[in-house]
């Protein structure tokens, strides 16, 4: 463990005495360990170890903080002082401040993040794991000419947290993690595309040429796209592409965005923002869950939140201060960096599995897109305004046609998910932020 | 630690057979204060320090690094670099001879913002806030921060070379968000560079960058949703050189055309752009954001020509690539910090001034967009698909500019869109010093710029088909 409770305790009382009457202390300490394969041979190796420790003192409602990895007694005691010598510079703010005592974790639920059985693979295994998998991706297909390589990323943290309250928490995580990029074509037709797995324990990863297989059928499938006439069309959204939608509904839904009025979902609470089918979940409680911890940023237990219920609003999602500034109470999604104050962001936020297949899904279209690909920053969750590069396979007559590229996908959030008239039964939790497929009525579609 | 530490351990790294290894250690201090509802809530103060180690066999590299600077953990992690080069041949035994630093100062800073008292930087955050609302009563709400930092960086090589740099870097940033009934709009302006605090008072900077956030969030109260389809685009000067950035900066990175994975692999001397392109990537130029007195390898900046009037000219190189390539290194080689191994990055990108006026360009064009301002871009580098979102865009009608639009995001393919600039500004500007590049997970701040210029047949992703 990085810090004992001591030495924590001891950097407590000393801004306790210099004023702060509450304070709070993170530490993280990690390990990770990265290689990439490339044409069969290992291209990079990694390998590292980190410690940062993260101070937050408020006195008399003015907060300050600050982070460093020097750990030594000396540095430490200097970094507190200074920490509390800064923040009597701020504006008082009469919603600073820790959780209310008594409500942060207590007892740490074993949420089973930490691959104990495992321990540290041999670097050969995970080397050989990166090469099996580029090697199922250039063998899949004559037509995948090149590689980007595989990579095996693998890391391991301790987090400790303690406050001014009483809190004292820590907990152990891992994660692994292996993807492939394939690229298909030659010359002016090239095209690249990739496939995953991230999971918290090493032996659930997908097996190794699955996810070099899935790469390179990903990459082959956009071989020869073409643009499309401008138009508006139904649009459906791949797992991966969906997963992005929610991202934007969990961004909008944050305390800080709201607070500030800077979301198109403010004062909807209560309100109908979604189609009946849509429901959103925010989890930090999942088992093995790559977004799930103990207790968050400030030390508050972790839950299961409905964000969203068949097209309901039912709650945002807060942090201590965000929660107080608009009147309610914390959802447990601090997210703190070791050196910021608390944010919001979500845990394991997902979209809830409809009864569609796929097949039926893109069976429903007569013409429109299938979305593999979305880039760019065209999301305003200020504004809900949407617009997006775009690529995919074009569906004619129920089946997939061809593939397409160079197009923008655009709409606002507030019709886009109103708009979603089919959900998918396919969810699975590949990252922290997942859905199935989705099926939006009808979007504006840019091309020629 | 003393130099000779420092050889005995890069005499170790270099007892197997490996042909490059080097030391890159790095302290860094930096600071952010932040301001919202009028008031200056908090602040941030983080001090970062670690030493990278690296070494290069074949196209291998061997990678480690450790936050706590002393001689067992450099060891540890030249051990791990080093395990890189088991069966790979190379040159073998140098030791480092001290050589000096860089032999110019490309951003000598009497006072850096970290020296600037807290309390000043807090009055500047309220003047700000207070100028921001008196620009108009529809603003709303005012975000403002100063982030600064400085980074001393040490690199010692293998092949002899042991050089240092001090790198101030500091930003401001001011967002605004105008309401008129429901209608909720938002305007962000900033700017900064390898500046002192004296740089946002120098021509008012300050009061530029807060009245034009706030003008931003007014415009855009008042814009329509922008039209879908392709049509003639006209990107004005500055920023919308994040355009040369996505459609060819990256797809010329040294790393991407060694591998052949871009779209621009193997059109070294073929045309690549209308002859009235001319880009360059230029790390020399003094104070800006994107500018190193040596990139991350301890390697000189400079300036290298990439497209020379639309032909492929050359890549941006690092170390590793440029002697794979065989080529000369360009002082690219860039890293976010001691924690990250270096790769081909850019530093300041951007197009030579042509002959046209502003005016004479949108004269030319009967309907189009004439986008001013952006937000973001993303950049595919094998298909060469990029694309990037405009935040501040009109329409041109009849030659002439008339009401605004929003929500625009242009896309293009890198190795054709150039292809279709048919007219350069004369007014060639680079960006107020806010861009941030992420490459591999990677953040380094970049500067970009650009003339005026009118392309013709771009894709503008609306909602009015």
């Amino acid at each position: 463990m990085v810090l004992d409770r001591e030495l924590v305790e001891a950097l407590l009382d000393k801004a306790r005495r210099l004023g702060a009457a509450d304070a709070d202390v993170i530490a993280v300490e990690g390990t990770t360990f990265s290689t990439r394969v490339r044409l069969g041979q290992i291209d990079r190796l990694e390998q590292a170890r980190e410690r940062r420790l993260g101070f937050r003192a408020i006195i008399d409602q003015r907060t300050a903080v600050s982070s460093t990895a020097d750990l030594s007694p000396e540095s430490l005691n200097q970094l507190v002082a200074e920490t509390c010598t800064r923040a009597a510079l701020m504006a008082p703010d009469p919603h600073a401040g820790l959780p209310p005592p008594g409500t942060g974790v207590t007892a740490i639920p074993d949420l089973d993040l930490w691959d104990g059985a495992y321990g540290d693979p041999p670097a050969e295994e995970k080397v050989e794991l990166a090469r099996v998998a580029e090697a199922a991706a250039l063998a899949y297909d004559p037509r995948i000419s090149n590689s980007e390589g595989a990579e095996f990323d693998q890391g391991q943290s301790d987090i400790v947290y303690a406050d001014t309250n009483g809190v004292f928490g820590n907990y152990r995580s891992s994660s692994f993690s292996l993807s492939v990029v394939a690229i298909a074509g030659r010359g002016d037709a090239m095209q690249r595309d990739y496939w995953y797995s991230a999971k918290r324990k090493f032996r659930l990863l997908d097996p190794p040429d699955v996810i070099g297989k899935v790469a390179a059928q990903r990459a082959v499938a956009r071989l020869g796209a073409r643009k499309m006439p401008t138009q508006d069309a139904p649009v459906v959204f791949d797992p991966q592409m969906a997963a992005r939608l929610v991202s934007a509904v969990a961004t909008a839904a944050s305390g800080y965005s709201l607070y500030k009025n800077a979301s198109y979902l403010g004062g909807a609470l209560g309100q109908v923002i979604a189609s009946p089918l849509v429901t959103i979940i925010d989890d930090g409680t999942i088992p093995m869950g790559l977004g799930s911890k103990p207790f968050d940023g400030e030390g508050l237990p972790t839950r299961r939140t409905v964000l969203v219920e068949k097209g309901t609003l039912t709650s945002y999602l807060l942090d201590t201060y965000s929660a107080k500034k608009l009147g309610l109470s914390p959802t447990g999604n601090a997210a703190r960096g070791v050196g910021d104050p608390p944010s919001v962001s979500p845990t394991n936020c997902y979209l809830m599995a409809g009864t569609s297949s796929p097949r039926e899904i893109i069976g429903s279209v007569r013409s429109g897109l299938y979305v593999t690909q979305l880039i760019g920053f065209g999301v305003n969750t200020v504004t809900g305004d949407y617009s997006q590069g775009a690529a995919g396979l074009w569906i004619e007559n129920g089946e997939l046609a061809f593939p397409v590229e160079e197009i923008t996908i655009a709409g606002n959030l507030k019709h886009i998910f109103r708009d979603i008239e089919m959900v998918g039964s396919d969810l699975e939790f590949r990252s922290r932020i997942s859905a199935p497929t989705v099926k939006v009525a009808s979007m504006t579609i840019a091309g020629t | 630690m003393t130099a000779d530490d420092l050889e005995t351990v890069m005499a170790r790294a270099l007892a197997r057979r490996i042909d490059y290894a080097d030391l890159y250690f790095e302290y860094e201090v930096s600071e952010g204060v932040s301001l919202e509802e009028g008031l200056v809530k908090t602040a941030s103060r983080d001090i970062t320090q670690g030493v990278g180690v690296r070494a290069l066999a074949g196209d291998r590299t061997g990678f480690a690094y450790a936050n706590d600077i002393s001689i067992p953990q450099i060891e540890i992690a030249a051990q791990t670099a080093r395990s890189i080069a088991a069966d790979a041949g190379g040159a073998g035994d140098v030791l480092p001879q001290r050589v000096g630093g860089p032999s110019r100062d490309l951003y000598p800073v009497d006072h850096s913002v970290l020296d600037a008292p807290l309390p000043a930087r807090i009055d500047l955050l309220q003047e700000i806030d207070r100028l921001a609302r008196a620009y108009d009563p529809r603003i709303q709400h005012v975000m403002a921060g100063i982030s600064c930092e400085s980074k001393v960086v040490l690199v010692v090589t293998s092949d002899g070379r042991m050089v240092g740099d001090v790198r101030p870097l500091a930003r401001l940033n001011v967002t605004c968000i105008a309401q008129e009934g429901g209608n909720r709009q938002v305007g962000s302006f900033g700017g900064g560079g390898r500046v002192g605090f004296d740089f946002f008072f120098d021509q008012d900077r300050w009061r530029r960058f807060t009245r034009e956030a706030a003008r931003r969030a007014i415009v855009n109260l008042s814009a329509r949703p922008a039209p879908a389809g392709t049509m003639t685009v006209v990107l004005g000067s500055g920023w919308p050189g994040i355009l040369l950035h996505e459609a060819v900066g990256h797809g010329l990175e040294a790393d991407f055309n060694r591998k052949r994975v871009s779209a621009f692999s193997d059109l070294l001397g073929q045309r690549v752009a209308s002859e009235l392109c001319t880009i360059v990537d230029d790390g020399t130029i003094p104070w800006r954001r994107g500018s190193l007195n040596v990139d991350d390898e301890g390697t000189p900046t400079g300036r290298t020509v990439l497209i020379e009037n639309g032909i492929l000219k050359g890549y941006l190189q690092d170390r590793l690539n440029a002697r794979l390539m065989k080529m000369p290194l360009t002082g690219n080689g860039r890293r976010e910090s001691f924690a990250h191994a270096p790769m081909p990055r850019m530093t300041n990108t951007f197009m030579l001034a042509g002959h046209s006026t502003p005016d004479e360009i949108i004269a030319s064009v009967p309907y189009g967009l004439y986008a001013v301002a952006f937000g973001g871009g993303q950049v595919d580098i094998t298909s060469g698909k990029f694309v990037f979102s405009a935040s501040e865009a009109y329409l041109i009608e009849q030659g002439r500019v008339t009401h605004p639009v929003k929500g625009a995001t242009l896309i293009g393919n890198g190795p054709d869109v150039l292809k279709r600039v048919s007219m350069v500004g004369n007014d060639l500007e680079l960006d107020a010093g806010v861009g941030t590049c992420g490459k591999d997970g990677q953040s380094v701040p970049v500067g970009v710029g650009l003339p005026t210029i009118r392309i013709d047949g771009l894709t503008v992703g609306g909602t009015q088909g």
